[in-house]
């Protein structure tokens, strides 16, 4: 297997196509000023070669907004599990959301292990695209080292400026570049192009915030829960849930009965949930144990910085900005980060 | 989109049957249940199942009956929510679905071989049962055991034939109290902390198991470390919210815990320091 291959930006076009033929395929569309979406595509004209994160993050096809978790029938009392999912090939995945889509896959299939979401991972295709430059103010990547590819794709494309070299990662990555036949090996030239690139970026990218990468869980150690940063996004903040659902990481999720007409049957579904909703940990009799919203935007800072670094090693931000920016009330994920660093000085 | 069905899937439920439902308070019923197919339910004392009603959904109920009960379980069950309200509506005969056991019970082999302290506010008494009536089943394995019981009213103690047993075995040591009650009570009136001190115990080798609602925690925990107990001899049973009950879908979660699997037994000095968990 070649590592490496050459794509000319004039045969992209035909790459999709070949795709196309035989799966569904989706990729970053413009959706008119700043606002990119994850579509079908059929041809490379659909797609924005060059976008700031798309509204949602690609976790909408690995955790579908809506999913059929089973099927009832109270007649028969019976229920029966099912699993939806659709083979397909996601192109123009950004390292950022590479790197979401990681973070979930390590909660799904820690045990017990989530089968749908795993059978369905396994029936997707991954294609990265890398960025040479930031997308915008709002991105932090550098800080959670996620300007960089650090795997979780099959191929991954670099834009060269005529050309996209193409990183093979996986065998289904080969079987991709072979059925489509317009790819050719990459010579010395281009993959010294692509070290070039690489180390323009390292001037480029630069920490967000007055954080390095490994102090960035110190600002969310004990103290923290007593910070007046929280206080302040109290104040700010709507309890919308906007934030968790572009997160690339929040999986939070309701289970719920939706009856057919017959009001016999039915199905039993999960959907996205927002732990910044008020009901969200309320329990029967009303005691909620995250009334306050700034209690709740603590708790989603700390299941970014804090809880997956102890459980899995990894922050579970991925420095895409999303947050910030769909946040109507203008909170900050850098700011807040900086607030809480200037605190402990 | 494909649609296929799954032949395994956390989601699929047991299907069971009621072969006993009363209400035991206004506001409380009693159901005692049996798997079909005459499985056991095999839990620990202290864990909990979803029970599921298909086109209404599932809520998390404790298990109070000890799995030395090995043909059925024992749910009771307080009509505050859709699905609660909706088993309320159930009797004898009727099926319903269970997903489970799940979480971490008491930790019965730490627990064996030293005296108890059971604290149970309320509800409180109803998980904590599971883990009482095991001990009395398994008598000779536990040392001492003191149960103190605390209610708002003494119409709202559950399973009085059981509490007059424990009150008149000779190997439980048992008091309860009402917060208000009727001038014909004739036993303790006042909160379930001023039972505590008249305790004569043995910190050292007590582990106390204290289950309530989270206004109770505050003030029992405070009296319970004056005996000088240690932290991690303390248990709690915590409360959450839960939809799916495997640690996914974030609804119980205690700073980094999962209520529904890291708990919802929990030791003090496990959550102590986070202002979340009481």
């Amino acid at each position: 297997m070649k590592q490496f291959a050459v794509l000319k930006k004039e045969n992209l076009d035909a790459f999709i196509s070949s795709l196309a033929q035989t799966q569904k395929v989706v990729a970053p569309v413009s959706l008119g000023y700043k606002n990119f979406s994850f579509q079908n595509v059929t041809s490379a004209k659909d797609i924005a070669i060059r976008y700031i994160p798309t509204i949602l993050p690609p976790k909408k096809y690995f955790l579908p907004t809506g999913e059929t978790l089973a099927a009832y029938d109270k007649g028969k009392n019976s229920l029966n599990a099912v699993l939806e999912y659709e083979k397909m090939v996601i192109f123009g995945v950004h390292t950022c959301d590479l790197a979401g889509i990681q973070c979930l896959n390590m909660v799904f299939s820690d045990k017990p292990k989530d089968i749908n979401y795993i059978v369905r991972k396994n029936k997707i295709a991954i294609i990265g695209l890398e960025c040479n430059e930031y997308c915008d103010e709002y991105a932090s990547c550098h800080v959670v080292n996620n300007h960089l590819p650090n795997g979780g794709y099959d191929l991954f494309f670099t834009d060269l400026g005529d050309t996209f070299v193409v990183h093979i990662n996986t065998m289904l990555g080969d079987e991709l570049v072979d059925k489509a036949g317009v790819l050719k090996a990459a010579d010395d030239q281009t993959l010294k192009s692509l070290e070039l690139l690489r180390a323009k970026k390292q001037e480029i990218f630069k920490n967000e915030v007055n954080v390095r990468h490994d102090a960035l869980k110190l600002l969310f150690n004990r103290h923290a829960l007593q910070s007046k940063v929280w206080d302040e996004l109290d104040k700010r903040c709507l309890a919308c849930g906007n934030c968790t659902n572009v997160c690339p990481t929040c999986y939070c999720f309701d289970i719920i009965d939706e009856s057919n007409l017959d009001l016999n049957s039915g199905l039993r579904y999960r959907r996205w949930d927002s732990c910044q909703s008020e009901p969200f940990a309320k329990v029967a009799g009303n005691e909620n144990f995250r009334q306050e919203r700034g209690q709740r935007q603590r708790h989603r800072y700390l299941r970014k910085f804090r809880y997956p670094v102890d459980k899995y090693s990894r922050y579970f931000c991925t420095g895409c900005g999303r947050c910030s920016r769909t946040c109507m009330a203008d909170i900050s994920l850098k700011e807040t980060i900086n607030d809480l660093a200037r605190e402990i000085k | 989109m494909k649609s296929i069905e799954l032949k395994e899937s956390e989601y699929i439920v047991m299907p069971a049957k009621i072969i006993e439902a009363r209400l035991m308070t206004a506001n409380e019923k009693y159901f005692k249940i049996s798997l079909d197919g005459g499985f056991s339910l095999d839990h620990e004392p202290g864990q909990f199942v979803m029970v599921s009603l298909l086109g209404i959904g599932e809520a998390p109920i404790s298990v109070s009956s000890s799995p030395t009960k090995r043909s059925y379980f024992e749910l009771v069950v307080r009509n505050v929510g859709r699905v609660t309200n909706a088993l309320h509506q159930l009797k004898a005969g009727d099926v319903l679905g269970i997903r489970g056991p799940f979480g971490r019970g008491f930790p019965v082999q730490v627990l064996e071989g030293n005296d108890l302290l059971f604290v149970a506010g309320g509800l409180g008494i109803v998980p904590l049962r599971s883990l009482i009536n095991f001990v009395i089943d398994n008598r000779r394995d536990f040392g001492k055991a003191h149960i103190l019981l605390g209610c708002k009213k003494p119409e709202d103690f559950l399973f009085a034939d059981e509490i007059k047993n424990w009150e008149e075995r000779m190997d439980v040591n048992f008091s309860c109290t009402v917060d208000k009650a009727d001038p014909d009570w004739q036993g303790n009136i006042g909160l379930i902390t001023s039972l505590i001190p008249g305790i004569d115990l043995h910190p050292k080798k007590t582990f106390a198991i204290v289950v309530g609602p989270p206004i109770m925690y505050k003030f029992v925990l405070v009296e319970i470390l004056k005996k000088e107990i240690p932290e991690n001899q303390i248990y709690v049973s915590l409360e959450r919210h839960m939809k799916c009950g495997i640690g996914k879908c974030g609804h119980c979660q205690i700073a980094q815990y999962y209520c529904c699997k890291d708990g919802p037994v929990f030791s003090y000095d496990q959550i102590k320091a986070n202002p979340e968990a009481l």
